[in-house]
C-alpha cells in the first residue's frame, strides 16, 4: 500500500510539474518513440488496483500512434501469396469498404505501401512491392476511387511487419498497407 | 642520396580544405572493421616494410608502416616479412642481406614535422631481387591526413611492384543498421577513418558515388516513400534529385557525372529514366510492361546493364544508354540481379539465385559475347550488392556470417577474400568510390 501511495504521489508530482513547465514542442513529443501501454498499476502487479483507479484517472493511457492512418492498421492490410501480385478474394470486402469510404470522400487521400518478404535483392524487392501496391490501387480505382486520391509506394523488404526467416514471418511481410494521408 | 621524385601530392594538399569533414559527425574514428584473409593466393610477393622513423611522434593514428603493411596484405598479393632493423629512406640497405631474408622488395621511410606544423612523410622502395633503388616520394600533410598519406604510399608501392594502380587511398560507402537506426557511412578502403554522412530512423539503400567522388546519391525513406537524394560529401548539403509520384530508386551515375539513371514508378510499374544531375530533363528510357530496375553503366557510358522481369523472372539485360532495344545477358538460373561492370568493361559481377534459395556472387566474362564464362565467386548464401574497386582488382559485396550482415572483398578469381568485420553492426549496401576523393 505504501508503495502504491508513493507511486501515486510520484504521478501527481509529475503531472503537476508537467502542468507548470513551459509548453512542450509538438514536434518533440511526436518524434519520441511511442509505446503502447496497457493501464497497469504504477507499482506493478503486487500494488493492487487502487493506484490505477486514482481520482485523476492517470491510469487511462491512450495510445498515440504517430503513423497517420495506421490506427485501424489490422483491417487495412492486404496479404499476398509468394511471388504474387493478385489481390485474393478474401480481401475483396476490405478493398470494397475502403474504396467506398474514399469514393464518398473525394478530399481524402491515401497511400498504399507495398512490402515483400526478405528474400532477394533490395531494389528488385522494392519494385515487387510497388507492383503489389499498384495492384491494390487498380482494384480501388475500378471501384470508383479517383486515381489522384491514391499514391502507390513501396518499402520493398526494408520494413518487415514480422521478424524471422520462416514462412510464418514471410507471409506477414508480403503485404500492402493502406494509410490515409 | 637525394630522393628521386620529391613531390607533394596535389590531391593531399587539396584535401586539407575538407579537413572539416571530421567535425560534422562525432563518431568513432577507431576501427570499424578488421580484416581477415580467408584464402591464400597462388603467388604472394614477400615484402619488407619497415616502421617509419619517428612515426610515433605524429600520434597514435600515424603508424604509417603498419598501415602500409596492412594495406598490402589485404590486397592478397603480398606477404609481409618481419623487419627488426631501424632504417629509413636515407639508409643504404644491403640488398644481399635482404635477399637472404627472403624479401623481394623493401620499403622504409620517416615522419618529420615541418615548420608550418604539417608532417613530411618520406619513403623509398628497393627492388631487392634486382638490387635496384626504385625511388621514393615526400608527402607534406596535416595531422588528419596522415592515414591518407600512408594509404597513398601503399598505393605507390603497389603500383611500383604490380604495375596496377592501388586503391588503398580510395573510400567506400555503406549502410549500417543498429537499434533501428540506419547510418550511411564513409570510410577509407581499409574500413578505418569512418565518418557518418547520414543517419535516419528510416531505411537508406542503394548509395552511389558520383564519378568525381564528391557526391553520393542514395535512396532515403525519410518521407515515408523512396526518394532519391544527392548529398555533397564534404559539406553535407543535400538535394532531392527525384521525388516523383510513387517510388524513386536505384540511382546510377553516368561515367561523365552529368546525368543519372533511376528507377521510377511515376507512370506506373517500375521503369528506367534518365535525369540530369540537377534534376532536370527527365526522360523515360524503357517502355516495358515489366519491372526494369538496377541500372548500371558500362565504363564507356554507352551501354546500360539493368534487371528486368520481362521474360518472367528477373534477368540482366543491356541496352544503349539512350534507350532502345534491350538484349538479354544472363540465361543461366531463374534469378539474376544487381549487375556491376568492371572498370575495364570486361567483367560483369552480379548476384544469382541458386537452387535452395541461396544468393551468390557471380562474374561473367563479357569479352566474348552475350554469355561468356560464368564463375561463382563465393560459397556463401546471402550475397548482395557487388561493387568494383576502381582498379578492377577487387569486388566488395554484402553477405551474411554468424547471423550478421557483413562486407566482404574478393579478388576477381574468387581466391582471396577478406571479411571487413564490424563491431556489432549490421553492414550492407557497400559501394566502392572512385580514385578521386
Amino acid at each position: 500500500m505504501q508503495r502504491s501511495t508513493l507511486a501515486f504521489s510520484a504521478i501527481v508530482i509529475a503531472v503537476a510539474m508537467a502542468a507548470c513547465s513551459s509548453p512542450v514542442k509538438l514536434e518533440d513529443s511526436s518524434s519520441v518513440p511511442v509505446e503502447s501501454r496497457t493501464p497497469t498499476p504504477a507499482g506493478g502487479a503486487g500494488a493492487g488496483s487502487t493506484a490505477g483507479a486514482g481520482p485523476g484517472g492517470q491510469s487511462q493511457v491512450t495510445t498515440v500512434n504517430v503513423d497517420k492512418g495506421a490506427a485501424s492498421g489490422a483491417a487495412r492490410i492486404v496479404y499476398f501469396d509468394f511471388d504474387s501480385f493478385v489481390v485474393k478474394d478474401e480481401f475483396r470486402p476490405l478493398i470494397e469498404a475502403q474504396a467506398k469510404r474514399l469514393a464518398a470522400n473525394k478530399g481524402q487521400r491515401a497511400t498504399i505501401e507495398g512490402h515483400t518478404d526478405e528474400r532477394g535483392g533490395r531494389e528488385y524487392n522494392l519494385a515487387l512491392g510497388q507492383k503489389r501496391a499498384e495492384a491494390v490501387q487498380r482494384a480501388m480505382t475500378l471501384l470508383g476511387v479517383a486515381d489522384n486520391q491514391l499514391e502507390s509506394v513501396s518499402f520493398g523488404k526494408e520494413r518487415p511487419a514480422a521478424q524471422g526467416s520462416d514462412e510464418a514471418a514471410w507471409a506477414k511481410n508480403r503485404r500492402a498497407e493502406l494509410k490515409d494521408k | 642520396m637525394p630522393l628521386r621524385p620529391i613531390l607533394s601530392s596535389p590531391a593531399l594538399t587539396r584535401r586539407r580544405c575538407c579537413a572539416g569533414l571530421a567535425a560534422f559527425a562525432a563518431l568513432p574514428t577507431r576501427a570499424q572493421f578488421r580484416v581477415e584473409i580467408s584464402g591464400v593466393g597462388a603467388t604472394q610477393l614477400p615484402v619488407a616494410i619497415a616502421r617509419f622513423r619517428d612515426e610515433d611522434k605524429a600520434g597514435p593514428n600515424a603508424a604509417i608502416g603498419a598501415i602500409v603493411r596492412a594495406d598490402l596484405e589485404r590486397s592478397g598479393q603480398f606477404r609481409n616479412l618481419e623487419v627488426a632493423a631501424a632504417i629509413d629512406e636515407t639508409s643504404q640497405p644491403s640488398m644481399s642481406e635482404w635477399r637472404g631474408r627472403g624479401a623481394d622488395a623493401l620499403a622504409a621511410g620517416s615522419v618529420s614535422r615541418l615548420a608550418d606544423g604539417r608532417w613530411d612523410v618520406r619513403y623509398k622502395v628497393w627492388d631487392v631481387v634486382k638490387g635496384q633503388d626504385l625511388g621514393g616520394q615526400s608527402l607534406a600533410v596535416v595531422t588528419a591526413d596522415l592515414r591518407l598519406a600512408a594509404h597513398r604510399i601503399a598505393d605507390a608501392i603497389y603500383e611500383r611492384l604490380t604495375g596496377d594502380k592501388g586503391v588503398f587511398a580510395t573510400r567506400i560507402a555503406y549502410v549500417t543498421r543498429a537499434a533501428n537506426r540506419f547510418t550511411l557511412r564513409i570510410t577509407d578502403a581499409d574500413g578505418e577513418g569512418g565518418q557518418v554522412a547520414l543517419t535516419s530512423v528510416e531505411p537508406i539503400i542503394s548509395p552511389a558515388w558520383s564519378p568525381d567522388g564528391r557526391e553520393l546519391a542514395y535512396v532515403s525513406f525519410e518521407q515515408q516513400k523512396a526518394v532519391v537524394v544527392v548529398q555533397d560529401v564534404a559539406s553535407g548539403q543535400r538535394r532531392v534529385l527525384a521525388n516523383f509520384r510513387g517510388s524513386n530508386s536505384a540511382p546510377a551515375w553516368s561515367p561523365d557525372g552529368r546525368s543519372l539513371v533511376l528507377s521510377m514508378s511515376r507512370d506506373g510499374g517500375t521503369q528506367l529514366f534518365s535525369i540530369a544531375r540537377d534534376g532536370s530533363g527527365v526522360k523515360r528510357l524503357t517502355q516495358s510492361g515489366a519491372i526494369d530496375t538496377e541500372a548500371s553503366f558500362s565504363p564507356d557510358g554507352r551501354t546500360i546493364y539493368f534487371v528486368s522481369d520481362r521474360g518472367g523472372g528477373p534477368q540482366i539485360y543491356r541496352m544503349p544508354a539512350a534507350g532502345g532495344n534491350a538484349e538479354r545477358v544472363t540465361f543461366a538460373g531463374a534469378y539474376n540481379i544487381s549487375p556491376a561492370v568492371s572498370p575495364d568493361g570486361r567483367t560483369l559481377a552480379y548476384i544469382s539465385r541458386l537452387g535452395g534459395g541461396s544468393f551468390r556472387l557471380h562474374t561473367m566474362d563479357l569479352s566474348n559475347g552475350a554469355s561468356g564464362n560464368i564463375q561463382a565467386l563465393s560459397d556463401t548464401n546471402e550475397d548482395e550488392s557487388p561493387s568494383f574497386a576502381p582498379n578492377g582488382k577487387l569486388i566488395i559485396y554484402a553477405s551474411r556470417a554468424q547471423g550478421r550482415d557483413v562486407l566482404m572483398t574478393s579478388t576477381l578469381d574468387g581466391r582471396i577474400k577478406t571479411r571487413l568485420l564490424s563491431s556489432g553492426l549490421d553492414v550492407r549496401e557497400p559501394v566502392w568510390g572512385p580514385f578521386n576523393r
